[in-house]
């Protein structure tokens, strides 16, 4: 039997987590480094992963079967294509990241947030490996109770009221799925996601699957967030802790959309094509995500909000491009093979916008947690002229900036020059009102970030009234350890996507082929 | 003779009850060793039902003239009674030594309703039920009012006991309307007579079924026959509550499951839309007003009233049993009630130490329980979780297969309502971890808080068996539908 890379990689933070439940509270030292540096074995891993994957991303790698709860059907399944290979590198980089900064900035309860971490990360790696219902269900649970902890134990001043906003909603979501789950099952009498999808449920029956496809998409919608389930997200972002944030933004935003690009598209194409194509209500929302996502931000003055408002936004593009994909399929006459492509690559820009988002604005998010560190505001007019005292810093958050606003030669022009690439040839209606959000994008991170946090003249006396006299100093080692890495993914990505999106691509071609 | 090993559980409890009872009346002198004994009753009672239930081939079958029957089904109901009754007398040790010196007469009552639960789930017969019904309903009523100087109890016991006799009452009238109809009160005999049965004498049956089920429904607390029990829970001593909460809602849907599948089979489209509609009562009004408690029994008691109504949904769509389908209703009914016996005690188990230690049964007193006792503040996550239905727990193979049973007899409208329910329930829940985790703790209550051994061996247990449940479901799915019995036939 070969060695089960997809348990090792799910299940070595569990492992993680018990160890530091061993370690006595008193070396919350040992606690912090142990956690950073064996955090690194599934990180690498992944690393293998992405690296094996290569050969063939669009089909199943390193499955794993084995009979779990046979009673009740449930296996215990797993396997990777190119697009779980690379979320699966996404969340284990950003998780040692977070390990990595928490071990400077979390000084208390280390021993649970490191544990609770942990879990969090079993239940992000398990849902891009699992390719069974009840099992996929699980993982997608699991990650919520520590989520909610993190915020409420560590979390800002509303935390409270952001964890249980946060853990209702996605509950509710979840509900929802789990009848989903069981009606699929009792229609295809399997919970295998691959073959209930190439069953194709309710194909016969236009109402129920439709039913069916809401249940899902609405509980994949909340967690994307697609507007109008969007309301927990700013609560959640601005009072969680910094690494609870960059989490939030970076993998579990992604769990809904991968949800959606896994599950439903496969195995609901239908309805969402019409709902796509003929009555119109997923690019709707997904402009409406995009467009008023950015114009709350332009009238935003809380930084961290800011940053979780332009999260709104930009995973609107994603749902943008999977709709377009999908209402390709409903296309008059199936649109030729233009459509076909245009699909493809509105998927693949929809896939790579999952990563480099991730990584933007995971980054973003930890640039935030070192200004509030040093000021203990968020306020952005209490900054000003900061440019000149904080060089370091400025540099990097030009570089975070501009990728977010999509600016060419770094990470975020691509992801979203493919989406609107698929999205004009399919819907050129929605992606024309969608291409608003970029010139609003580039409006607020210009405006709200640069110019008024950085440029202009510092004002000693406002400074020490509005941060208590904080002392300015620039980016300390380990906050340039932290960036590295995601700074030099956006400009690798940029000079050459085809480092992700050929795994992509693999992916969306290999999904398109079966349609 | 053969027979006779099938009552061994139930001698057994009878005998222990008998044992410490008269014991505790020889001498003068406090006999510390009596809780041990009780608790070496129903140990032993549940070593000799595990083992006639794995090792032995049950022969379905009804002994004593109809009376009584013996079959795998009322095994799984002694395993379970034999269970709470262990856990309970674990549970009371160091509560009932702090409150009250009469123990043998507590811990004899607490084996005599365990006992009463068993014999309810071999009742075949409607007067072994109504005898059963009411051996479990008295011993319940005695041990709500045992503590006598206690106010709130006795006056938790007088509600329990008034609406507990007119429902019993009730019930029999329900019952000799039934005798009535068929001229028998046997259950295989009932439903023998009703399926010829005349048109014009069919009505009868109606009035009989709704008041039968006012019996039941206040056994198995569902609303609108519920009144009694948050009173009833926040007055009582903390582990007859538990055992209220558990125990007396295993007999409840013992003999609800009997009497509907093997007496009233033709009746099945009445009370199936009957039970609907009480479980969606149920499970609405439960939630809805366990949101606002303070007390956390009060709020385990209306989270139990809850619990009860999706319980009763695995009732509704029994139907899947016959078919053979992956999913049915009783064994989620069955599943259900092992995850909610383990998490639920476990829930009041630590209660029973929070209140040992800090006398107070408010929800706001668990602040900061976290700092105070890790251990108590962990596992009560773990039985919260179990009780919302996260995965990962038994709650949610429980609910798993309650739920799937409903969608699979396109019960829709039930799930969809269930699973409403359970979002509205990770509300009240999510409160009490939030005070455990989340509230700073009040200066002068930074105490530790000790736990007994007797304490922390039902909290260990209770927490490995709700994650065990969760993670590794099969054995106790094979286990739940290795119990099903002649019930549905």
């Amino acid at each position: 039997m070969n060695f089960p890379v997809l348990s090792a990689i799910t299940f070595t933070p569990l492992l993680l987590a018990l160890i530091v439940l061993i370690i006595p509270k008193s070396k919350e030292n040992w606690i912090r480094w142990a956690t950073t540096i064996l955090s690194l074995i599934p990180l690498a891993l992944a690393i293998y992963i992405y690296i094996v994957v290569q050969a063939d991303p669009g089909k199943m790698h390193f499955m794993e079967e084995y009979s779990w709860i046979p009673a009740i059907d449930v296996y215990y399944r797993m396997g990777v294509d190119g697009l779980s290979a690379i979320m699966l590198v996404l969340t284990t980089l950003l998780s040692t990241l977070c390990y990595y900064y928490a071990i400077y900035t979390i000084k208390n309860r280390v021993k649970e947030f490191y544990f609770l971490f942990l879990i969090l990360q079993v239940g992000m790696s398990g849902v891009f490996v699992s390719l069974d219902f009840i099992f996929f269900y699980v993982f997608w649970e699991i990650g919520l109770v520590p989520m909610y902890l993190l915020i409420g134990v560590w979390g800002g001043e509303r935390r409270i009221y952001a964890s249980i906003k946060f853990f209702l909603y996605t509950l509710a979501g979840s509900m929802a799925m789990l009848l989903a789950i069981i009606a699929v099952y009792l229609e295809t009498g399997t919970f295998n996601i691959l073959e209930a999808a190439a069953a194709q449920p309710f194909a016969g029956n236009f109402v129920l699957s439709a039913v069916a496809f809401w249940a899902f998409f609405i509980a994949f919608a909340i967690k994307v967030p697609i507007f109008p389930f969007h309301t927990w997200l700013p609560d959640a972002h601005t009072e969680a802790p910094t690494t609870g944030s960059v989490i939030l933004a970076g993998v579990l935003l992604k769990l809904g959309a991968y949800g959606l690009i896994r599950i439903v598209l496969p195995m609901f194409p239908k309805p969402f094509a019409y709902f796509s194509y003929n009555v119109p209500i997923i690019p709707i929302l997904a402009v409406i995500s995009i467009v008023y996502g950015a114009l709350v931000c332009m009238a935003q003055w809380d930084l961290k909000r800011l940053i979780a408002y332009s999260s709104v936004s930009h995973m609107g593009y994603v749902t943008l491009g999977i709709s377009a994909a999908a209402a390709s399929l409903a296309l008059p006459g199936g649109g030729g093979p233009e459509a076909v492509t245009s699909a493809i690559i509105g998927l693949n820009g929809a896939s790579l916008q999952l990563f480099t988002h991730g990584i933007i604005t995971g980054g973003l998010f930890f640039l935030v947690g070192m200004i509030y560190d040093r000021t203990h505001t968020r306020q952005i007019k209490d900054y000003g002229g900061l440019g000149s005292k904080l060089p370091y810093y400025y540099g990097i958050v030009m570089v975070t900036g501009f990728a977010s606003l999509g600016l060419p030669g770094l990470a975020g022009f691509w992801s979203e020059f493919f989406v609107f690439r698929g999205a004009f040839a399919i819907m050129p209606v929605y992606a024309a009102i969608g291409v608003l959000g970029i010139v609003f994008t580039a409006a607020y991170i210009l405006w709200k970030i640069v110019q008024f946090i950085f440029l202009g003249d510092f004002d000693q006396e406002k400074w020490d009234r509005v941060t208590h006299n904080a002392e300015l100093t620039d980016m300390k080692t380990f906050e340039k350890v932290t960036m590295w890495p995601l700074v030099i993914l956006m400009v690798l990505i940029g000079l050459y996507p085809s480092l992700v999106v050929r795994l992509l691509n693999g992916v969306s071609t290999a999904l398109f082929g079966n349609f | 003779m053969q027979i006779i090993i099938f009552f061994l559980p139930q001698l057994v409890l009878l005998l222990s009850m008998v044992l410490v009872f008269g014991i505790d009346l020889v001498g003068s002198n406090e006999k510390k060793w009596l809780p041990y004994l009780a608790l070496a009753g129903s140990v032993i009672s549940l070593a000799i039902s595990l083992y006639l239930f794995g090792w032995v081939e049950v022969t379905e079958q009804t002994v004593l003239g109809g009376m009584i029957a013996i079959d795998s089904f009322a095994l799984f109901f002694q395993i379970f009674a034999a269970l709470v009754a262990g856990i309970i007398i674990l549970l009371s040790m160091e509560y009932m030594d702090e409150r009250s010196s009469s123990k043998g007469e507590y811990y004899s009552f607490i084996l005599l309703a365990s006992f009463s639960i068993s014999l309810l789930s071999v009742s075949a017969d409607l007067i072994m039920i109504f005898i059963a019904f009411e051996l479990l309903s008295i011993s319940s009523y005695i041990l709500t009012g045992f503590l006598r100087n206690d106010g709130k109890g006795s006056e938790a016991a007088i509600k329990y006991f008034l609406y507990g006799s007119i429902a019993s009452a009730m019930m029999l009238y329900g019952m000799s309307l039934l005798y009535g109809t068929t001229a028998s009160t046997n259950l295989g005999q009932i439903a023998q007579n009703l399926s010829g049965i005349d048109s014009s004498l069919r009505w009868v049956v109606y009035p009989a079924l709704v008041l039968l089920m006012v019996g039941f429904g206040y056994k198995t607390v569902a609303v609108p026959f519920h009144q009694w029990s948050p009173d009833a829970y926040e007055g009582a001593p903390t582990p007859v509550t538990a055992f209220l909460a558990v125990g007396s809602i295993g007999g409840g849907f013992a003999i609800l499951i009997r009497v509907m599948l093997t007496g009233l089979p033709d009746f099945q489209v009445d009370w199936v839309a009957l039970i609907s509609a009480l479980s969606i009562l149920s499970m609405t009004l439960g939630n809805l007003v366990a949101i606002s408690q303070k007390n956390i029994k009060r709020m385990l008691a209306y989270s139990g009233i809850a619990q009860a109504g999706y319980i009763l949904i695995g009732l509704v769509s029994w139907g899947g049993w016959q078919a053979g389908n992956v999913f049915d209703g009783l064994s989620g009914i069955l599943i259900y009630l092992l995850v909610y016996l383990v998490a639920n005690l476990g829930a009041f188990a630590v209660v029973i130490a929070v209140e040992n230690k800090i006398g107070s049964n408010q929800i706001s007193d668990y602040a900061g329980l976290i700092k105070r006792s890790p251990l108590l503040a962990g596992t009560m996550v773990v039985f919260l979780l179990s009780l919302i239905g996260i995965p990962g727990t038994g709650g949610f193979v429980g609910k798993l297969m309650v739920f799937g049973a409903a969608m699979n007899m396109e019960y829709y409208f039930l799930a969809v309502i269930a699973i409403i329910n359970s979002v509205i329930a990770g509300f009240y829940y999510l409160n009490v971890i939030r005070y455990m985790f989340f509230q700073p703790l009040d200066e002068p209550a930074r105490e530790k808080i000790q736990l007994t051994r007797s304490l922390s061996s039902v909290i260990v247990l209770t927490c490995a068996f709700t994650l065990l449940m969760g993670i590794f479901a099969q054995p106790f799915i094979q286990f739940v539908q290795a119990s099903l019995g002649i019930v549905a036939n």
